[in-house]
């Protein structure tokens, strides 16, 4: 008598009810049909309102008013741009001037951050409360109340041009913003150009080929002496042949205002201030977190090894600590982004400003512009959570493997 | 035996006395090990101290020693009639105070934005402090029953109606709506490809309106009665609480123990009463103070306590929602959580303030400020999802079974054993998301509301006291109050962990 295994029923009825309805059964399926038919209903009031009251107010619906002139302008623009473009490229100088204020904000949000972590982690008593009265003082204020204060309390208390405060008669700080020199690109540079290129792709090279050599074959190879040299010596040899890459012209006093250089608008400089600084004491929380969930065992084992305290601090705490940072600190520079907006309260021309602001006023097309400009955002949001995922699920497989 | 008896040793003499160890404790320990113990340590130290000079030296002397404590305008805060480099200038603020504490408020009627600022604390108090008793009578009193009274004290106005009329009224735009529909369908299927399917479907939408129209006709007539008498608040009232009393008492479980309910909603009709009365609501109420007469400290605590307020039911249904099995109602979540939390909430105000007003019929306005409570509710509540969701993922399968097990339904499960675990858990987290909803309503002055920050930036512009140190001394002031507010809210959510965690201290 031979028992074979009897296979289990398909039970397929089961399944699909468990597919349409989850747990609930038909229940759910029911419960579906609902709030599918209450989504619906909402949907169908939503159009037909705003066909209704678009036609009162007699706005054609449509993308079509991108290839308008925009008819107004910008006081920062990364490119060409005159009031006689479209609203399309508006909309591109706007979001030109988020990333970039955003970009510079991470930068400096990232330097202030580590320093006040590093301050609040300091065995010295006096120095970890300096940066304790900092994270808490910074948290504990809204941000737009930071980049207010920074513009109409700070930067309109400095002086005018003319008696403006000079770092070393390079830069200028002034109420109209900062004036720095700007670079002037010379015969020299774009082989300058190139030979920094390839200096940084050998160096990245030969980077991975000594990270292989120690895993794989247990060989050391110190590359810091060919690294400085491909890094710094052949951009100076080049610039030895083919003369200086570029100059710089420095700004000039004339009259009421500088000549020369270039002016870096007072709104950016309160934004990327009160960006950064507010930021940091987020990151420095972040970061001391993570530099205190390594265990101490950790580093007393790095000692017990022979590695120096710079060694294990590089070797064993902070990839470890990393693991812990990295996502909260994207998760900060996601927001520091979304918080670039703030910018329309003072006028700083960014996404927000002056698409959803100027443009919107002028066309009174709300929901497309509203739509675009959400939509931006959005997807900035989802492919840095997607680039998250991914990973969160490479440290995870390192961690499994 | 000689041998080991001579090479024992036994000392003859005491020891010297060794130096006392280093004190580590106090003051002077401090000084020694955690300051002054290294020369990196005293470089480290100095650089403290000096930053502590360049920053804490300047704002004291800034807010006190070089303060004008009295004027009538400008002139006493300027440096050339002071005598002195002038620092802040409190006089301002003074002329000011009204202003940055309750906008354009009519002054006679300011009593009732300080009764309301009361009733919040009173209730409020007992709220936080965990050892007092009665939390959920409480918590109810201060999330339902405050907010109401609060927009009769604060806005004034009375009602017409009451449940009755309320519940007929929205029927029937339902049903108004469902019917429009219809006819919209049945009159594109003249032109469409697919007409008679767009026929059949708007007609039988039609149908389903009249059915609905003669299925609400009882109500809809006894509100129009209603109407007509003279006591109509009065009798729409007691019909009402009549209704709902015996629907509390049958759901309560009848003659056997369903007299709990019926005392709990009968004390809560008689309170409803008794408000309606002092307030005289049912006679037209306060006068009417419009929103765009509020302003500064008042509208922030406005917008955020009733983002506190309305964030905290949106947020569980929809965590709720992301951790149920049913497709749609997680798909829909998921969804509409990550929507919000992806774009910065100055974008939700200008959806809330340009593109709702579109959405709705064309003879409903909203005022401005509730547009942007509605942006702000939405914007908070898909935050405070995903706190309650972190919070509902922590509490073991096991509780849920355990509840299963015992017969009960997934409401009673969820209500009863899950949530009021799991929001225990969390309620860290939700203050914290609080500060931050407490710093967001700083946006609302982008989109035409004077809060706080918006009534001090339009102060700035007063030429009666614009001097050099005004914008200084305005900031010092609101970021004094931010601060009190925030850094208050952040210890009391310390507190609450470290309560919390008690079991894992040792």
């Amino acid at each position: 008598m031979s028992t074979e295994a009897r296979k289990p029923p398909p039970q397929i009825a089961l399944k699909i009810r468990r597919i349409l309805g989850g747990k609930a059964g038909w229940n759910g399926v029911a419960v579906q049909f609902a709030f599918a038919a209450i989504l619906g209903w909402i949907g169908y009031e939503i159009v037909s309102n705003a066909r209704a009251n678009l036609e009162n107010q007699h706005i054609a619906a449509g993308f079509g008013f991108l290839r308008n002139n925009a008819g107004f302008d910008v006081n920062q623009t990364l490119i060409s741009y005159t009031g006689s473009d479209t609203f399309l490229r508006v909309f591109v100088v706007g979001l030109l001037n988020t990333l970039v204020v955003s970009v510079v904000g991470i930068f400096f949000a990232t330097v202030i951050g580590f320093i006040v972590a590093l301050c609040r982690l300091s065995p010295n008593w006096l120095l970890s409360r300096v940066g304790e009265i900092y994270v808490e003082v910074i948290r504990n204020l809204p941000l737009l109340f930071q980049i207010l204060f920074w513009y109409l309390a700070v930067l309109a208390a400095l002086p005018n041009p003319r008696q403006s405060i000079s770092l070393f008669g390079i830069a200028f700080i002034s109420n109209r913003g900062l004036v720095v020199p700007s670079p002037i690109g010379q015969s020299g540079l774009a082989p300058f150009l190139a030979v920094l290129a390839f200096g940084i792709v050998a160096s990245l090279a030969l980077h991975f080929y000594a990270r292989r050599a120690l895993f794989q074959r247990g060989q050391v190879i110190r590359i810091w002496p060919s690294v400085l040299a491909l890094l710094f010596g052949l951009p100076l040899a080049t610039m030895l042949v083919f003369g200086l890459p570029f100059t710089f012209e420095l700004p000039q006093l004339r009259g009421f205002n500088f000549a020369g250089g270039s002016r870096i608008i007072p709104e950016f400089v309160a934004l990327a201030v009160a960006l950064s600084t507010y930021t940091a004491a987020f990151i420095a929380e972040i970061v001391r977190a993570g530099i205190l969930s390594v265990h101490k065992g950790q580093m007393e084992a790095g000692s017990s090894l022979g590695l120096s305290r710079g060694a294990t601090l590089r070797l064993i705490v902070v990839p470890q600590a990393m693991r812990v940072i990295v996502p909260p600190l994207t998760n900060q520079y996601l927001n520091l982004t979304k918080n670039s907006s703030l910018a329309v309260a003072i006028g700083y021309p960014d996404l927000v400003s002056v698409f959803a602001g100027t443009s919107l006023s002028q066309t009174g097309q709300a929901i497309e512009i509203i739509a675009m400009t959400m939509g931006v955002y959005l997807l900035i949001s989802l492919l840095t959570s997607a680039i998250m995922s991914v990973y969160g699920w490479r440290v995870s497989r390192s961690l499994g493997a | 035996m000689s041998d080991v008896i001579s090479s024992s040793f036994v000392r003859q003499d005491l020891l010297a006395e060794r130096p006392a160890p280093v004190k580590t404790t106090g003051f002077i320990g401090l000084m020694r090990t955690r300051l002054f113990n290294s020369p990196t340590n005293i470089l480290l130290t100095i650089l403290g101290a000096l930053l502590l000079w360049f920053t804490i030296v300047p704002s004291v002397k800034f807010l006190m020693v070089d303060a004008v404590w009295s004027g009538k305008d400008r002139a006493a805060c300027l440096a050339e009639n002071a005598g002195f480099a002038v620092g802040a200038c409190w006089p301002y603020i003074q002329a000011k105070l009204p202003q940055l504490i309750y906008g354009f408020y009519p002054e006679a009627e300011r009593w009732r934005v300080n009764l309301t600022l009361l009733l919040a604390v009173v209730l409020l108090l007992p709220l936080l402090i965990p050892r007092l008793p009665a939390k959920s009578l409480n918590a109810g009193l201060f999330f339902v029953a405050f907010p109401v009274v609060a927009f009769f004290l604060l806005h004034g106005g009375g009602i017409k109606g009451f449940g009755l009329s309320w519940t007929a009224g929205l029927l029937q735009l339902f049903d108004e709506s469902i019917v429009g529909a219809g006819q919209a369908l049945l009159t594109s299927s003249k032109t469409s490809a697919v007409g008679p399917l767009l026929w059949v479907l708007g007609s039988l939408i039609a149908l389903l309106g009249t059915v609905i129209h003669w299925l609400i006709f009882p109500l809809t007539w006894l509100r129009d009665y209603i109407q007509g008498t003279g006591q109509s608040v009065w009798t729409d009232f007691a019909i009402t609480a009549a209704i709902v009393c015996l629907i509390a008492f049958v759901l309560g479980g009848g003659v056997r123990t369903g007299g709990r309910a019926l005392a709990s909603s009968i004390a809560t009709f008689v309170a409803i009463a008794i408000v309606i009365k002092l307030m005289d609501i049912d006679h037209g109420g306060l006068p009417v103070v419009t929103t765009n007469l509020w302003g500064g400290l008042l509208v922030t605590l406005v917008v955020s306590v009733t983002g506190i307020v309305t964030s905290l039911p949106i947020g569980i249904a929809l965590a709720l929602g992301r951790r149920s099995t049913i497709p749609l109602i997680r798909i829909f979540s998921i969804a509409f959580i990550e929507f919000w939390r992806g774009v910065p909430l100055i974008t939700v105000l200008f959806f809330a303030t340009y593109m709702l007003p579109l959405f709705l019929p064309g003879n409903f306005t909203v005022d401005g400020l509730v547009r942007a409570l509605i942006g702000i509710a939405l914007f908070t509540g898909a935050y405070q999802a995903e706190n309650v969701r972190g919070g509902l993922a922590a509490i073991p399968r096991g509780q849920s079974e355990a509840a299963a097990a015992l017969g009960l339904s997934w409401w009673k499960t969820t209500s009863l054993i899950v949530l009021p675990q799991a929001l225990r858990h969390v309620i860290p987290n939700l203050v914290n998301s609080f500060i931050s909803l407490f710093k967001d309503t700083s946006l609302v002055s982008i989109v035409a509301l004077f809060d706080l920050l918006g009534s001090l930036r339009a102060s700035f512009a007063d030429p009666k006291w614009s001097t050099p140190s005004t914008a200084f001394t305005g900031f010092a002031f609101a970021g004094i109050i931010y601060f009190m507010f925030c850094f208050g809210m952040s210890r009391y959510s310390l507190f609450v962990e470290h309560r919390l965690n008690a079991h894992r201290r040792n």
